[in-house]
């Protein structure tokens, strides 16, 4: 038989319901706080589960793909989507889709190691100016100012014409010269914030060096924006690979890329336009699907800089 | 707020000679300066013509001393030749330039409209179908890649339901006046429906969002119980304080949808500054490619100036000191 609540067990119930709409709850710890607020993000959640799958989907290509890698076949050409081959066939015969499965790979490790890249220059960029200040502070600072403003692409274009080769490295590595630039201004800002905090002056009270500071205690503590700007720069990195691609100066054939595989497409847009299409299509779910993500792990983050 | 504005000029000269110094990096960096053209072109020079010839152009001088005379020339606007073409860069500007402001012009005026309203209409309606919807597209508007969403545009529009040019800019054979001014407005609409697209979707999420920062305040509350009708607190009062920081993000957006711009005119064949930096590229006229690019470095400090001056002359509440 139930009993009859007492006034104190009610306030304590409302109290806890309270919290946990707030998602928040009694002693849990800050990153079981986090992945309950992200739980409650749906479109964020969708993003997550679509880039987990698109991810697997490029890793496993070579056991999942319906054709061996590359696998010509010229009695097959310019096939419209059928059963055999769901996405068509292009010039060569070969399958759209086997091509778009190890096209992933090439975009999405272009997507990822660039974030992390990212992350990792600019949070020491970000830490050494935000901690030292002074003039080392404003000229990278002004270097910020400079990167962060000017139009990238037509810079991009150029660098990619200028360095040899047609991977994927030379394409990161671009990528991060002139990226790391957001990461940098948010990592220094949450530093400039920290550093006078109690724990802080504490650590050096007890002796910890300067590294030790930056590393173990102002680093961790800044690392939420920086890795919701991480999530947003691998969308990000995989949109400019792709126009840089389209326009035959990223990724360079036989090494399919999403965007490489567009570049030729426009000119067989009357004969075969799913060979336009699905490559599009994987590109634009990829970066949509990164964007939610991102949005709500800075929602589930840090609820502050809700937008 | 005159020394706030000075400091800012200097700060944007600051950033100008930055760029200056990359492009000028950049120009080094490029295969092939003028001397190894020539004798190129020329297999009869001698090694001490070739040498002669450097000293001329002061190939050997340190970098910094080529840096001054660099800077010096594109000052008086002497930008090179170029080896496309085989004038001036400065003479096939122009017109590219021209049709850049017609597309970008036309682009920024479509999505500030667009993405404004839509954004008013969401925070209004804040958790509606509607507000959802508009989200949702929102994100999609700046997932979507520039090129792909042309490329389905011209296979929606120009190939399965012709209704719209696939690209150029103007039709031949159609007498100049007021037929070549609705041919060319008809060739514009596909390029500036996708060129417009990403900034639509900043703008309505970043309105929508400053739209519902506004009506909380204080003042909104005010105009409501003095009893002014809904329509005036929204408009008179909410609308303009929830614009004043969309007006330094439009200025701010102005230099990167030059990003937009490049793609966007490839996929058109739109022979405007894009499309100029995407043929100079691939065909080593690095002269032209640096033109181009100093013009978006131009752009981005001039705007970047304009959103402070708007701020300041929009929000009389920022003090400066």
């Amino acid at each position: 038989m139930a009993r009859t609540a007492t006034p104190r067990e009610l306030a304590l119930e409302l109290e806890r319901r309270r919290q946990e709409a707030a998602g928040v709850a009694v002693g849990q710890s800050y990153w079981q706080v986090v992945w309950r607020r992200f739980l409650r993000h749906r479109l964020a959640l969708i993003g997550g589960t679509v880039a987990l799958v698109l991810t697997l989907m490029a890793a496993l290509a070579p056991w999942l793909a319906p054709y061996p890698f590359d696998r010509i076949n010229l009695s097959e050409r310019w096939v419209p989507p059928r059963l055999s081959n769901p996405f068509g066939t292009d010039e060569l015969g070969r399958d759209v889709l086997t091509r778009i499965m190890f096209a992933g790979r090439v975009s999405l490790v272009v997507g990822y190691v660039t974030a992390l890249a990212i992350s990792v220059v600019g949070a020491v960029v970000g830490a050494l100016a935000g901690f030292y200040g002074g003039w080392l502070d404003s000229v990278l600072m002004r270097l910020v100012d400079v990167l962060i403003a000017v139009p990238l692409l037509p810079l991009y274009l150029i660098l990619a014409a200028l360095l040899p080769g047609g991977g994927a490295g030379r394409i990161v590595l671009i990528f991060t010269a002139f990226g790391w630039t957001t990461v940098a201004r948010l990592v220094r800002g949450q530093i400039l914030s920290l550093k006078r905090q109690d724990f802080v002056e504490a650590g050096r009270a007890m002796g910890a060096s300067e590294a030790r500071i930056i590393l173990r205690h102002l680093i961790p503590n800044a690392l939420a924006p920086v890795i919701v700007a991480a999530t947003l720069t691998v969308g990000n990195a995989i949109l400019a690979e792709s126009g840089l691609s389209y326009l035959g100066l990223g990724i360079q054939p036989p090494t399919p890329s999403w965007g490489n595989m567009l570049q030729r497409s426009q000119e067989y847009l009357l004969k075969a336009s799913w060979l336009s299409v699905f490559p599009g299509v994987f590109i634009f779910i990829t970066v949509l699907s990164f964007n939610f993500l991102g949005d709500g792990l800075r929602d589930a983050l840090d609820p502050r800089l809700r937008t | 707020m005159q020394r706030f504005l000075l400091r800012r000029l200097v700060h944007g000269l600051i950033i100008l000679v930055g760029l200056s110094i990359l492009v000028f990096t950049l120009l080094v960096a490029t295969p092939g300066d003028p001397v190894e053209l020539i004798a190129a072109s020329n297999p009869e020079i001698r090694p001490e013509d070739v040498k002669a010839l450097r000293q001329y152009y002061g190939l050997d001088d340190p970098i910094y001393v080529r840096y001054v005379k660099w800077l010096r020339s594109t000052l008086r606007g002497d930008l090179g030749y170029s080896r496309t073409y085989g004038t001036p860069v400065v003479r096939i500007l122009g017109e590219r330039l021209r049709n850049t402001l017609w597309l970008v012009g036309a682009a920024l005026v479509v999505a500030f409209v667009v993405g404004v309203l839509a954004g008013i209409y969401s925070a209004l309606h804040q958790y509606s179908a509607a507000d959802y919807v508009v989200t949702v597209l929102a994100f999609a508007g700046h997932s979507v890649p520039v090129f792909w969403q042309g490329i389905v545009f011209i296979l929606l529009f120009a190939v399965w339901w012709p209704i719209l040019p696939a690209g150029g800019m103007l039709t031949p054979g159609v007498p100049p006046g007021w037929p070549a001014f609705v041919d060319r407005l008809w060739h514009l609409v596909l390029p500036v429906a996708v060129l417009a697209t990403f900034n639509t979707a900043v703008w309505a999420r970043y309105m929508r969002s400053s739209m519902l920062e506004v009506v909380r305040q204080d003042y909104i509350r005010t105009a409501r119980a003095k009893g002014s009708p809904e329509r005036l607190v929204i408009q008179r009062h909410a609308l303009r304080n929830a614009l004043i920081p969309i007006i330094t993000l439009v200025a701010l957006s102005i230099p990167g949808t030059l990003n937009g711009a490049v793609l966007t005119e490839t996929v058109f064949s739109w022979p405007g500054m894009g499309l100029l930096l995407f043929q100079a590229v691939l065909g080593h006229d690095y002269n032209v490619a640096m033109a181009v690019l100093l013009f978006a470095a131009l752009m981005t400090v001039v705007f970047n100036l304009l959103a402070d001056v708007a701020y300041a002359v929009a929000d009389p509440r920022i003090r400066y000191d």
